[in-house]
């Protein structure tokens, strides 16, 4: 395989009795990039995640990461990667220091290094000061920055976040961003999974976007847009009927729709000239999401 | 991007991933360990002592053996069940339902068969040491010191090895933590009663008096009794065979459980 690519998938099959969580998923991740994975709940993102631990274990196609081929190598691919869970798995009876000083010993820090990345973890959660309180006296957010460092204890080359703002609040999350950010700027190699449009356009390079399963549209968020939405969407508002009327019109026009709530958005409407009254606002990756999927997030 | 020396492939029962392991359940026993020693040594001793007592007033000797002695090296047996086959059943189901520990260790470079090894030796190495407090009280009540008594946390480990192996095996079975009512039961109070612990089961009819050569915690109590009054050769390498074995097969169905349960 490319010595690049820091995750490669090919044809992944996951199944759960009759259902396909994971559905002839191909999957690259080059070595420096931050990766999302953007679909809503059920999509297979999570599966996905637990593939490249092998925690799962596909029904068919092939998985390689850091160049280690799974399920066989998942072992030497598990040590070189770090992994911050959907569903917080602290241990809540500890301190702080005490999970992290754990995990520097499940990754096989040496010995003497071990104090140091303790330290180093601690710094990057900033939660020095509360290094000897009790996990469960942390609040939401701490407790996120806490799963991430411990992520990281081992200064992976390659770290796994499984939704890593999930139900937290937005000052939290754009905290969050900012730690995220600081690491891809570091040039640690990131995937994510999110159903937070959001997130997905202000952190990756390249978004996969999943449904059912399956990939059904990739590349860098803002290529993403234009290719698919193009640039300005059209949001009129209206009673009902008038909606499907301004819905037929631009079906006329060759132009794609999405209904949004109570109004309707018209996809691609670049440049003034079209005959409607409305709002105009920019493309964004859930237009793309909606016009590819059928689905709404969230 | 700097490049260091890829690890190949990683083999199996590695010590760094036993040590991770182990380490976690040190570092979390500091935080819990007053409750679990309570219950540990306080059950067994309240056991020694209602039937030392409650017993004992009615009958003097059994086998030869004073009944506090009797009942004092039986119940080391009951000692280690209670700090090993329970504390895996209840431990394991709640690490891997409730607190997802088991996630994220697997998540690291852990493989389940490390996991579930590192698990039992930990709860072995305890049991080895509460086991023996039953053993002290009863010195307390009047057992003599001997030279066989240093054994007993060796008998106690390997006894308690394997009931941790059960305890992890009945958790990665139980769909909910309610079925190990069905275990306690059915299986676990039968067993500690036909165990000779608390009288010799010669009294029993042949039946059960063969069934309990099945059991492995006849054999600790056995093993036990023999070396603190004196080894009886063959029949204790029978039973040290016997705990041996227990311990191997335990070991591999649990490991065969817990993967069952941890990967999908």
């Amino acid at each position: 395989m490319s010595p690049e690519l820091a995750i490669r998938l090919r044809g992944v099959v996951k199944h759960y009795g009759p259902i396909r969580a994971v559905d002839g998923l191909d999957l690259d991740v080059p070595l420096g990039t931050c990766v999302g994975l953007l679909g809503p709940n059920g999509a297979g993102k999570s599966t996905t995640m637990r593939l490249l631990t092998a925690q799962a274990i596909a029904d068919e196609g092939e998985l390689a990461v850091l160049g280690h081929k799974l399920p066989d190598d998942s072992k030497a691919a598990r040590a070189l990667c770090g992994v911050s869970p959907q569903l917080d798995n602290l241990d809540v009876t500890l301190t702080v220091e005490q999970n992290l000083l754990v995990f520097a010993y499940l990754y096989r820090v040496p010995r003497s290094e071990r104090r140091e990345a303790v330290e180093r973890s601690l710094e990057l959660a900033r939660l020095g000061d509360r290094r000897d309180m009790k996990v469960d006296k942390l609040s939401g957010g701490m407790r996120r920055r806490l799963l991430i460092a411990r992520a990281l204890v081992h200064q992976p080359r390659l770290i796994l976040l499984d939704e890593p703002t999930v139900g937290l609040d937005p000052q939290v999350r754009q905290e969050l961003w900012a730690l995220i950010d600081a690491l891809r700027s570091q040039g640690t190699t990131i995937l994510m999974s999110t159903h937070y449009i959001e997130e997905a356009q202000r952190l990756a390079d390249t978004v996969l976007i999943m449904s059912h399963g399956k990939g059904v549209a990739s590349g860098p968020p803002a290529e993403l847009v234009t290719e698919h939405a193009g640039h300005e969407v059209l949001e009129v508002y209206g009673p009902p009927e008038r909606l499907l009327e301004v819905q037929a019109e631009a079906a006329e026009a060759g132009l794609r729709t999405r209904r949004t709530g109570t109004s309707i958005s018209i996809l691609g409407v670049d440049g003034d000239g079209y005959p409607v009254e409305g709002e105009r606002r920019p493309a964004n990756l859930e237009d793309v999401f909606v016009l590819l999927t059928g689905e709404e997030i969230d | 991007m700097a490049t260091r020396a890829e690890p190949g492939k990683l083999g199996r029962l590695e010590r760094p991933a036993l040590a991770g392991v182990l380490v976690r359940e040190i570092v979390n026993f500091s935080s819990y360990w007053r409750s679990s020693t309570f219950s540990s040594t306080v059950e067994p001793t309240i056991y020694l002592l209602a039937f030392g007592f409650g017993f004992g007033s009615l009958v003097s000797t059994i086998g030869g053996y004073s009944y506090v002695e009797f009942v004092g090296t039986g119940t080391v047996a009951t000692a280690v069940l209670f700090s090993s086959a329970f504390p895996a059943m209840f431990g394991t189901f709640v690490k891997y339902q409730f607190q997802r520990t088991y996630d994220a260790i697997l998540a690291a470079p852990v493989d389940t068969e490390e996991l579930v090894t590192a698990e039992a030796l930990w709860i072995a190495t305890r049991a080895s040491v509460y086991g023996c407090v039953p053993m002290f009280v009863a010195m307390v009540f009047g057992l003599d010191p001997s030279w066989g008594m240093l054994t007993v946390p060796l008998i106690a480990w390997v006894s308690g090895f394997g009931w941790a192996c059960f305890g992890i095996m009945i958790a990665g079975f139980a769909s909910s933590i309610e079925n190990f009512n069905y275990v306690v039961s059915a299986v676990l109070t039968p067993l500690f009663l036909v165990a000779g612990t608390f009288f010799p089961i010669e009294g029993l009819p042949e039946w059960a008096q063969v069934l309990a050569k099945f059991n492995p915690l006849y054999h600790c109590v056995e093993l036990v009794r023999h070396a603190v009054f004196g080894f009886e050769g063959w029949v204790d390498v029978a039973s040290v065979g016997a705990l041996v074995l227990f311990g191997l097969v335990m070991w591999r169905i649990a490991i065969h459980a817990m993967e069952r349960k941890l990967i999908d």
